[in-house]
């Protein structure tokens, strides 16, 4: 089967220097290459400065990468002009770490939820008020929460909206940058086991962005480490966990808070 | 051993913009030995950054200490005037709350800032005043000292600003420090580096320490002791490996399930849905009766609708507040 994203040789380059015509520049992504397979999940681990959000910008098409393919469904998408990525990026949606950063303050539930079917589907309004009543069923919202503001609803509530708003145009794909990483530990729970249910009944594929192994290890079919702009290592979940090569990975590994029901670690730091 | 800090049947409420009052600690109870490191387990909602900002009377013009009694080296703070406590906060206790970025000066250098503690608390004079700012800075970094003194904080990364922090909290040599999530925006590993510096700093300088997370992983093989705080009360508290090993009360049980299976090269599976408590945290402002955790709790039984749970011993300096250990 082929892969649903599939990458080779990504670089990306900012300018970096002070004055106008410096050409320094900062290689944020340097010859990336890995693939996802359809209906799984990918967790990219490591830390702030890897690179990890530079690609996932890429992949969502916000971001034109320096050089390099990405294959989605088998079309290079960097190559596409702004007019075909108008139709690929619905395809593939954002969840970020920070829901009160990313949802309109000022915007109620129903305004947030329906902006996207607005723009991309043009939905006739009694459409859009269906739809928006599903959205909320999907991801366990009440409804009664359409006229309610993010400020007026809880960490994990954000998150649900955010995560209903990325599901609004039925993509293929969804990643989700340290979604869970701001969230008490009940509620980081609740919110995978969502991620999990939705993966199963609509067939997601997920790109999971994390610094944290045991939250890695619980979602992800794969995972890819990631180190100052390069894919250091990666493999099933199984094999990363049980026989690191990289530094990177035994360094994150062991800096992953342990707990004292665990078993000895199985990882030789 | 006489505790460094107190806190006798502490219960703060805060106003809510219709006048109504919102409890958000009832009857918090603790001690604390000198050079003791209490780590306060709790969920958003739970009051603990409430509790943080009460023992040195710093909550926002809405809030009221109702009852209670914080004595800190046999006085109560509570009832402290106004130059006492200012010689308290930053001199006697150091205090790093929530938001790092937003705790510098954005336009000073952090050497400056450091310095400004000292001089608040102190009389030195410049030449000692720079010496002991450069010594502080040396505690809590391993090179660079003299640039990062006079780097401006959006020079410096998440974890060297947390470490500037932990300096000016330590800078007039604290008898306790209060330390409200202070790792929670960092990388892992900057994580385990700046625990573990403060685990340093205050054990070899007799600090006691409160730290405040809602990560029970952090607190293993770090805290002495846990407090659990769920929705304003103590649920449960005791020695760190006998509450994280063997916890008693239903919510701290409920809440270790629901973290990832540790991590081990023998999974035998993954993607696997993680245990949850059901319902969500109650509406403090709302008034009820009985135990807060009621509603959610797998061992709930009928006198826990209608009263609160005293806490009760079930080990060794270990006490928990729920009905089903009451005698």
């Amino acid at each position: 089967m082929h892969p649903l994203l599939k990458v080779e040789d990504l670089v990306k380059q900012y300018p970096a220097g002070r004055s106008a015509g410096s050409k320094v520049k900062l290689l944020a992504l340097d010859a990336v290459s890995l693939s996802i397979a359809q209906q799984t999940t990918l967790a990219l681990v490591g830390e702030s400065g890897s690179g990890k959000s530079t690609l996932a910008l890429c992949f969502a098409c916000l971001e034109q990468p320096t050089s390099g393919s990405i294959f989605f469904e088998g079309v290079d998408v960097a190559a596409l002009p702004e007019s075909e990525l108008r139709s690929v990026r619905p395809q593939v949606q954002l969840v970020f770490q920070d829901p009160a950063a990313s949802l309109n303050p000022r915007w109620t539930t129903f305004e947030i939820l329906s902006e996207p079917l607005f723009l991309q589907r043009s939905l006739a309004k009694q459409n859009r008020n269906n739809t928006v009543s599903q959205l909320l069923d999907r991801v366990a919202l009440p409804r009664n929460l359409t006229s309610r503001r993010p400020g007026e609803l809880s960490g994990g509530q954000k998150q649900r909206l955010a995560i209903a708003r990325a599901l609004a145009l039925e993509p293929k794909m969804i990643i989700l940058d340290e979604a869970l990483s701001a969230l008490d530990c009940s509620v980081q729970a609740q919110i995978l086991n969502l991620l999990l249910d939705l993966q199963s009944s609509l067939g997601l594929t997920y790109l999971f962005i994390t610094h944290d192994f045991s939250m890695a290890a619980q979602i992800a079919d794969q995972i890819a480490v990631m180190d100052r702009g390069r894919i250091v290592e990666s493999g099933t979940v199984h094999k990363i966990l049980s026989s690191p090569t990289h530094e990177s990975t035994r360094t994150l590994l062991a800096a992953t808070p342990r707990f004292p029901t665990s078993p000895p670690s199985q990882v030789n730091p | 051993m006489t505790p460094i800090l107190e806190v006798h049947s502490l219960h703060v409420a805060y106003f809510d913009r219709q006048g109504k009052l919102c409890p958000a600690l009832a009857g918090v109870n603790l001690d604390l030995a000198p050079g003791e490191i209490l780590g306060v387990l709790g969920e958003s909602g739970s009051g603990k950054s409430t509790l943080a900002a009460s023992l040195l009377r710093l909550l926002p013009s809405n809030g009221i200490v109702q009852k209670g009694r914080v004595l800190f080296e046999g006085a109560n703070l509570l009832e402290a005037s106004p130059q006492y406590l200012r010689k308290i906060r930053g001199g006697r206790v150091g205090l790093i709350l929530q938001e790092p970025s937003l705790a510098l000066h954005p336009a000073l250098q952090v050497g400056q800032q450091v310095s400004g503690v000292l001089a608040a608390h102190e009389s030195f004079d410049r030449r000692t005043l720079r010496e002991k700012t450069l010594q502080l800075l040396a505690s809590v970094f391993t090179h660079e000292v003299e640039r990062i003194s006079r780097s401006y904080p959006h020079q410096l990364s998440g974890g060297q600003r947390q470490r500037v922090l932990i300096a000016q909290a330590i800078a007039c040599r604290p008898s306790l420090v209060v330390a409200d999530e202070p790792t929670a925006s960092l990388d892992p590993s900057t994580q385990l580096e700046i625990l573990e510096l403060f685990r340093t700093l205050t054990r070899s300088l007799g600090i006691a320490l409160i730290l405040i997370t809602h990560n029970p992983a952090l607190l293993f093989g770090f805290a002495d002791r846990i407090l659990v705080l769920y929705a304003g009360r103590v649920a449960e508290i005791g020695p760190t490996a006998n509450v994280l090993a063997s916890p008693q009360h239903p919510y701290t049980r409920a809440l270790l399930r629901c973290l990832p299976t540790p991590l081990s090269g023998e999974r035998s599976e993954h993607k696997v849905r993680l245990h949850v408590i059901a319902g969500d945290p109650p509406d403090l402002s709302l008034h009820a009766r009985g135990c807060r955790f009621e509603p959610r709790c797998a061992d709930r039984m009928e006198i826990c609708k209608g009263d609160e749970p005293s806490s009760a011993a079930v080990g060794e300096q270990h006490n928990v507040a729920c009905f089903k250990f009451a005698s």
